[in-house]
């Protein structure tokens, strides 16, 4: 783009446009904002967590199994905290990605203008929702419901949340789906209905497989904003780390530590206040690379179609 | 199994998929607008929390929301505008900072709103001494929404043709000129959406705020330097009331941040519908 | 070309709207501010020292209270009443615990510092290493009270002993067969104070003989409300708190008698004043920052508290101070106020 700011031919005088740079540098300076806050967020999350791996071993951290930092004796086990996050995960993606997938083929290739106009909005409705109105939701509706048809959870439990934040998720695994389903070109699916095929095979075997890098990437994305979703496990899946694969019990997700720790007053630079820190980056390393790899498939569908 | 057959249980199984959905969201609505609804009433508004429940209220919550809301707007607006206008009109592609840049934001728009609360923390808070005000919410909320604000404005300006541009440098316009008098005006809708977009999603954020101290009682107007508690907390905070009667005054002030959210995004809307130019 | 004019126009019509759209937010949110409260938008919001209205019909400034959410409530209570007496003085009153609240009045960040324990040598040290001079009052009595869901109709009374098999650090009780092989195979879902709250200091002080020792493995937060709700919700559940909590949710919750040595005793108003609930029953208090006095306001809110604390604990379903305790504090009070001149 600079060259052809003046391109052509050079009528008057060579006086600098100082304008010109003076608006170039604002700009760049905004754009360097972006750049400085993924700075601070690497400095934020990396110095305290390297200052808590001078005393805590890092290998003690990974491998321990019980998370109790604040109490005496303290011990500093992550994967209490990091079971609980993938558990309820686990039960986030089974309800958004089949059923994300789902909504994204009828969208793409069920739906008419009409009813797609309607069902598009709808699922932005849906994927507008704060997330402290899913939590509320969780611990006043679904565990109250899930004990009335004979399922014996405790108070908090992971099964509510989980469930809830799968409904949350639906709209950006089929959104992102939708969006790759859509950039399959017409042709692929007219030569297969020229051939005889139905709805059911164009869908499941041609276009699905076509949008492939599209689909993992919604899902890749749907599971790393599981992973980082906060409001709906502190409030409805509990404070009380807990490795386990049982659903129904109470569990601590990295982000509600992070959150009830972070809400209460720790003291600046005590071990305590780091562990802020460590988890943190825990989080943030298991969600950077899960966005990494979602925006690398993205981009290759894009390329491959556009 | 006959094809009609498979092709009729494999549809309802989509219309499945989408049903459950939706159905949530119905219970929800109606959940939510069952129990709140006796409690949206002027006291909502008027009255500050108290551990009475017939007297409690929302209002300064609902003062800080709105004043988190025109910040924000002040902030996002400009700062998300301009890198778009950067990355879209000036920047070479070819440089491996631009595209380093490029990735940079889309990495942040992922980014857990928890991690910007504990940034928010780390420097604002503690780091500039800034303490638990709002201000520093502002800012970290800013920060949250930024990417999605910038993403957004670059689509809305690469789909101005780039005839338009062509055709104003051919009648001698500088850069600048040509950025701001006809494409950025072309792309207005389209950023006037994403950032409203953008502030509605913000405005129901909950997690960074937390981190940021938004407090346990204020009973006064908050101000911007001043410490302050906000619509999404204000719920949080009644919610994990144990008297029911809370829990239907949570539910009430969800209905009011569903209202607000619901009134942005159909301005927002109406925008893109009402503006939306075919070249 | 007069078309492209037209839609040009309606860009900055956009532009225009989307500013105005802003500006329209901050100002409502500042216009909302005035009228009603009277409360003008200058204060700077900051913690030190603001000037009184001058020769004005009442005082005005803020005043920061944070610590012990089982104190919490009662300094709320006090000033959601002192409010009505004068408006202008606002009040902030946070939970991070009373360890957590120590920690910031110790860095002048809080005028009021709430502890549902006494403050420990070493936070006294970090407050003297800061220059922080500060009072104690107490404020009320309090019974500390272990609770069980509604429905458990198997045990009314524990004793310390039982207690601390259940709560003490390597404890492997899971049910509450476990604890008496007469109560049914419940599971024990437990629920309890995180470790920056007194309450947690107290009650591992007081039942596991060392102060933070505990079993890790129960659903633990500086919240008391959140052990209201678990406890409620769960037929094994288990949990202690102070005793304004347990008034709160008498519909939902059911004390257990303790038996300290001497038999079964409820927690109650009179058992806490008289000294037969043990090893259980606390003084809770305030601390005031010395400095802080020559702030009119703070004095008044203090004062204010003091000179209606039966009412305010009544109300806020607290134990009150007897007569004695509320004389010593009152005594206290007039001399730091004097101090401060």
């Amino acid at each position: 783009m600079d060259a052809t700011a003046g391109a052509g031919p050079r009528l008057r005088a060579r006086r600098r446009r100082y304008g010109e740079d003076v608006v170039k540098g604002v700009l760049a300076v905004c754009a360097l904002i972006s750049v400085a806050t993924t700075v601070g967020i690497v400095i934020a999350l990396f110095v305290p967590a390297y200052e808590f791996f001078q005393d805590i071993s890092i290998v003690d951290f990974l491998t321990g199994t019980d998370w109790s930092p604040l109490f005496e004796p303290a011990h500093f086990g992550v994967l209490q905290l990091v079971a609980g996050t993938l558990l309820v995960t686990a039960v986030a993606a089974l309800v958004a990605l089949p059923l994300g997938l789902g909504s994204a083929i009828f969208l793409s290739e069920y739906a008419s203008d009409r009813v797609r106009g309607f069902l598009k909005p709808a699922l932005e409705i849906l994927a507008g929702i704060p997330t402290i109105v899913f939590g509320y939701f969780a611990l006043t509706f679904v565990t109250p419901l899930l004990r009335d048809i004979g399922i014996q959870v405790d108070i908090f439990n992971t099964l509510s949340a989980g469930l809830v934040m799968g409904v949350y998720l639906i709209p950006t695994v089929a959104s992102l789906s939708e969006d790759a389903m859509g950039a399959v070109p017409r042709d692929l699916r007219d030569g297969a209905y020229a051939l005889g095929s139905t709805k059911v095979q164009v869908a499941t075997r041609i276009v699905v497989p076509a949008a492939v890098s599209g689909i993992v990437a919604s899902f890749v994305l749907g599971i790393s904003r599981a992973i980082g979703e906060t409001m709906i496990v502190l409030i409805a899946m509990g404070q009380q780390p807990n490795l386990t694969v049982d659903p129904r019990e109470a569990a601590e997700a990295m982000t509600a530590f992070i959150a009830a720790t972070g809400a209460g007053d720790v003291p600046t630079g005590s071990l305590e206040y780091k562990t802020i820190f460590a988890v943190g980056a825990t989080l943030f390393l298991m969600t950077f690379v899960m966005n990494i790899v979602a925006i690398r498939l993205v981009r290759k569908y894009r390329e491959v179609y556009e | 199994m006959s094809r009609s057959l498979k092709g009729g249980l494999f549809r309802l199984a989509l219309l499945f998929s989408l049903g459950v959905g939706f159905l949530m969201l119905g219970t929800l609505l109606v959940d939510v607008f069952k129990d709140g609804l006796p409690y949206l009433d002027k006291t909502l508004l008027t009255n500050p929390p108290s551990v009475d429940p017939e007297i409690a209220g929302a209002r300064p919550a609902i003062i800080a929301t709105l004043y988190l809301g025109g910040l924000l707007l002040l902030f996002t607006v400009p700062i998300g505008v301009f890198t778009a206008i950067y990355l879209e009109e000036y920047a070479d592609k070819t440089r491996w900072y631009n595209r380093l840049l490029e990735i940079n934001i889309q990495n942040l728009a992922a980014v857990p709103s928890i991690v910007y609360g504990i940034l928010g923390l780390a420097f604002l808070v503690r780091g500039l001494g800034l303490g638990r005000v709002l201000l520093a919410g502002a800012m970290i909320l800013t920060l949250l929404v930024l990417p999605t604000v910038i993403i957004a404005s670059r689509e809305a300006l690469r789909a101005v043709p780039d005839s338009i541009r062509q055709g104003a440098y051919a009648l001698g316009a500088t850069q600048w000129q040509v950025v701001s008098r006809q494409v950025l005006p072309a792309a207005i809708p389209g950023i006037a959406t994403g950032s409203i977009l953008s502030l509605s999603r913000a405005i129901g954020e909950t997690a960074p705020l937390i981190m940021i101290g938004a407090v346990t009682y204020i009973a006064f107007d908050p101000t911007i330097l001043g410490p302050f508690t906000a619509l999404p907390i204000q719920i949080y905070q009644y919610v994990r009331l144990p008297q029911d009667e809370f829990k239907l005054l949570a539910a009430a002030c969800i209905i009011l941040l569903l209202g607000i959210l619901l009134t942005l995004n159909a301005f927002a809307i109406w925008i893109r519908n009402r503006y939306r130019r075919t070249w | 070309m007069a078309g492209t004019r037209r839609k040009t126009h309606g860009m900055r019509q956009i532009a225009k709207k989307s500013i105005l759209l802003a500006l329209l937010l901050v100002l409502t949110a500042a216009l909302s501010g005035c009228g009603g409260d009277g409360r003008g938008d200058d204060e700077a919001g900051d913690t030190t020292t603001t000037e009184t209205s001058a020769g004005g019909e009442g005082l005005s400034g803020r005043i920061q209270a944070d610590g012990s959410s089982t104190v919490g409530p009662f300094t709320t209570a006090a000033a959601e009443r002192f409010r009505e007496v004068e408006p202008d003085v606002q009040v902030t009153v946070g939970v991070s615990g009373t360890g957590g609240g120590f920690e910031r009045f110790c860095r002048g960040e809080t005028d009021l510092s709430n502890a549902s324990r006494p403050i420990k040598d070493e936070e006294a040290a970090i407050c003297k290493d800061a220059g922080i001079e500060y009072v104690e009052f107490q404020v009320a009595n309090d019974a500390l009270t272990v609770v069980v869901n509604k429905d458990n109709d198997w045990v009314d009374c524990l004793t310390v002993e039982q207690l601390k098999m259940i709560w003490e650090p390597a404890s492997k009780v899971k049910s509450w067969q476990d604890v008496d092989p007469k109560f049914p195979d419940e599971k024990l879902a437990l629920f309890g104070a995180g470790t920056d709250s007194g309450t947690f200091d107290y009650f591992t002080d007081e039942i596991n003989g060392e102060e933070g020792a505990s079993r890790s493995d129960y659903s633990a937060s500086e919240d008391d409300n959140n052990t209201v709700t678990g406890v409620s919700g769960e037929k094994g559940g288990l949990g202690y708190f102070g005793f304004s909590y347990f008034e709160e949710n008498q519909d939902t919750l059911k004390a257990l008698e303790i038996d300290g040595g001497d038999g079964c005793v409820a927690p109650s108003v009179e058992n806490a004043q008289n000294g037969t609930y043990t090893p259980l029953s606390r003084p809770l208090f305030i601390y005031a920052k010395k400095k802080s006095f020559s702030r009119p306001e703070v004095a008044a809110f203090v004062e204010y508290a003091l000179n209606n604390e039966t009412e305010i604990a009544e109300a806020a379903q607290y134990v009150p101070l007897t007569d004695e305790q509320l004389e010593k504090a009152t005594t206290d009070f007039e001399a730091a106020v004097e101090e401060a001149g």
